[in-house]
């Protein structure tokens, strides 16, 4: 305090000798700043001083998702979509009232080098698990990136957006049976942003493979997974945006058992596959609003591709088994459009479809496994969403879902999702 | 520079394999000459247009200046779209009002650019907020408060005398990123603070009818313009900054100006005119759009004709 008063008296000293000649107005302007800046001074050792002295000051930020919702459903919710038996089928949706997972996030930089986060998921039944942990570089510099540990995929455009941003109370149906709804693996993601006006990221993963569709190996030293993929964007004039993207995954199934596969008998065995799962992959976004400014009305729309080989051998009933190879490309999209037409209110609409393919089967499957299932499945929904801050969200969601030959199901859905904490800034 | 250049010697002298040391120079080569381009002049990256403005100002030709947001797109609720992180990976210089004004953006599009230079606490990052005083700090936290600013009021670019110590915090910072300038630089801050001063004292001669003037506002936007005019704000039509003015609210504020009567309401021409509006209507009053920065209105061109346009308008409110 004393070195301030010091301080303002020499620099006064010269001023007031200064005040005489014509230019007071500056003169004053410069007393006004010195004076600005002295309590600024005084501002910062008054708050700097407790927080070097308590233990918390280099906390992570905290942010709690909380998330519940209401379902109705007229079919199981487990039921797979026709032809996807083998697949990952985990629709997200729970009949009646549930909570959903509780995503308790923290994220800090660890030191000069590296930032950490770590995403924990609380499952309602009391269980809880790792959603990511990963560290990543912050000083490579020239657009480079370098992740390690568990992350959600580069791949597509949805597959890195956690559940609380998503524009539906679920996933596509192509995320679902594609990627279990969003693939995340151990390993390590290695990007690159190239210095031009037009964003152009490369990036390339290798992992355990431990989800679907890959298949958790212990006894391999190798990588289970790669992945490769693009992303371009930019502006259109000033109103709007884009972003598209392309991607490439492959990983093996190791023995991977599927319960419950229809045959073409009318009857349901356990299947079991060995061979390697490749996907290609679209995507595109195109966000506009007018003048860009999104804060009243704006509109989004999004799609996505993805088609995927496998190609191995099929053991058809494990119980007596029959083996030998099996080979089939399967495919699914969907398109949806959000638009808020009013502050605090969105509509929007998706369509979802996948195609099952045709399988090559080896002559001892012939008969026994389905090679065509001859239906398409697809689903179409609509949702209307409220959020009076960017911390809270109210959804209610209808969906027809004929993904099931047969089976068409009409589902409504009421959600809430909400932030406490430090809140992370939304990707594009 | 020089010792990127040595890099690429060192480079390709050390590798075994030809192709791969010919791979090797055509990447150093070109990352070389990517520098080279990004060094020719300073590539600033302005949060908003303010600062765009008056990197201009204070760097001339010397800079090559990218805006972010325009005067029309609310600071608050910018996306990280890819042309941001595009632009941010090659900036050098990032130049924002902080004060978490561009929180739910500016780190993504700092994290997502893998550009360290500009990283918070980085030479290379720049905070308009931190050098003047902030007022509105806010006693507590909890965002029942709605959208505070535990900094206190990032507004600051609506009182012109902000703009000179500010000015000069960045003009020193252009000269520590590019000291072969620095000359260059110090003339300029001159030349803007001469101008500058010169142009508040107009300013604060014609604004003088709006001395003690009763407002109405629709966002907390402007306390810093109020203090340095001398207004009065009544009330605000966000019910909590940040959020949408409601019907409820408004009604609210229609009768506490029944009490407290003011000439007219003021908001930012990024903000939705239908609140501003309803309350004009119903109050008798009139509706000023004001440009919340340079950009903002056909006639907001530059940092002067800015605070021309503002006083004008608000003058236009008074008749």
């Amino acid at each position: 305090m004393f070195k301030y008063v010091a301080l303002c008296v020499s620099l006064l000293t010269p001023l007031a000798a200064h005040a005489a000649s014509d230019n007071q107005a500056a003169v004053n302007e410069e007393l006004r700043t010195i004076h600005q800046q002295i309590q600024q001074l005084e501002q910062r050792v008054q708050q700097s001083a407790p927080a070097a002295s308590t233990a918390n000051a280099f906390n992570p930020a905290i942010s709690l998702i909380l998330s519940g919702s209401y379902g109705s459903t007229e079919q199981n919710p487990a039921t797979p979509a026709s032809g996807f038996a083998m697949s990952a089928n985990d629709s997200g949706h729970s009949r009646g009232f549930s909570l959903q997972e509780s995503e308790l996030g923290f994220s800090a930089n660890i030191d000069p080098l590296f930032r950490g986060v770590a995403t924990v998921s609380l499952a309602p039944e009391g269980s809880s698990s790792v959603e990511n942990a990963f560290v990543e570089t912050t000083t490579l510099g020239h657009g480079l990136n370098l992740k390690m540990g568990r992350f959600f995929s580069g791949l597509g455009y949805l597959n890195d957006q956690h559940s609380h941003v998503w524009d539906f109370v679920d996933q596509p149906l192509v995320y679902r049976s594609f990627w279990d709804n969003q693939l995340a693996d151990d390993g390590l993601q290695f990007k690159w942003l190239a210095p031009s006006d037009t964003f152009i990221e490369l990036g390339g993963e290798v992992g355990r493979g431990r989800n679907f569709p890959g298949s958790n190996r212990a006894d391999n030293n190798g990588a289970g997974a790669e992945t490769l993929f693009a992303h371009i964007g930019d502006d259109f004039g000033i109103s709007s945006s884009w972003r598209t993207g392309f991607s490439l995954h492959q990983t093996k199934q190791v023995d991977a058992v599927s319960n419950n596969v229809p045959d073409a008998l009318g009857n349901k065995f356990s299947d079991s596959f060995t061979g390697d799962s490749r996907t290609a992959g679209m995507d595109f976004v195109w966000k506009y609003a007018p003048n860009g400014n999104p804060t009243v009305t704006n509109f989004k729309f999004q799609a996505e591709y993805f088609q995927r080989k496998n190609e191995g051998t099929l053991t058809y009933n494990t119980a007596t088994p029959f083996s030998d190879s099996y080979s089939v490309t399967q495919s699914g999209w969907y398109a949806q459009g959000i638009y808020q037409f009013m502050p605090f209110w969105r509509a929007g609409i998706r369509y979802d479809q996948l195609d099952s393919g045709t399988a090559q089967l080896g002559s001892a499957l012939v008969g026994k496994v389905i090679s065509n299932y001859g239906f398409t499945p697809t689903r179409s929904s609509v949702m209307v969403d409220y959020s009076p801050s960017e911390f809270s969200r109210m959804r209610v969601q209808y969906a027809l879902d004929e993904s099931r030959q047969g089976l068409p199901d009409h589902q409504i859905f009421m959600q809430y999702i909400m932030s406490l904490g430090a809140h992370g800034a939304h990707q594009f | 520079m020089s010792s990127k250049y040595s890099s690429v010697t060192i480079q390709s002298k050390n590798s075994t394999s030809g192709r791969y040391a010919a791979a090797k120079n055509i990447l150093f080569t070109t990352l070389f000459l990517i520098s080279v381009n990004a060094h020719a002049t300073l590539n600033i990256f302005a949060c908003e247009p303010e600062w765009a403005a008056l990197s201009q100002e204070l760097a001339g030709d010397k800079a090559d200046i990218y805006a972010a947001t325009s005067a029309l797109q609310d600071p608050h609720h910018a996306q990280a779209r890819p042309s941001l992180i595009a632009h941010a990976r090659r900036a050098q210089l990032v130049v924002c009002t902080g004060a978490e004004l561009e929180i739910g953006w500016l780190p993504l599009v700092q994290h997502e650019s893998s550009n360290p230079a500009i990283a918070v606490g980085q030479p290379g990052y720049f905070e308009a907020t931190h050098y003047v005083h902030l007022l509105e700090i806010p006693g507590r936290l909890d965002r029942a408060d709605g959208d505070v600013h535990a900094a206190g009021n990032p507004h600051i670019q609506l009182d012109p005398r902000n703009y000179l110590p500010v000015a000069r915090a960045l003009s020193a910072k252009l000269s520590e990123l590019d000291p072969a300038n620095a000359a260059f630089y110090a003339g300029k801050l001159e030349a803007f603070g001469d101008k500058w001063n010169a142009a508040i004292k107009r300013w604060e001669v014609e604004a003088a009818p709006l001395k003690g003037q009763s407002i109405l506002v629709q966002h907390r936007a402007y306390p810093y313009l109020e203090g340095w005019l001398g207004l009065k704000q009544v009330a605000e039509l966000e019910p909590k900054p940040g959020m949408e003015p409601t019907a409820a609210h408004l009604a609210k504020v229609l009768g506490e100006i029944k009490q407290h009567p003011a000439r007219m309401v003021i908001r930012a021409s990024y903000q939705d005119s239908k609140p501003s509006e309803w309350i004009a209507d119903h109050a008798h009053i009139k509706m000023v759009e004001l440009p919340f920065s340079v950009g903002g209105t056909e006639n907001a061109k530059d940092l002067y004709s800015f605070f021309d346009d503002i006083i004008s308008r608000l003058l236009g409110g008074l008749k």
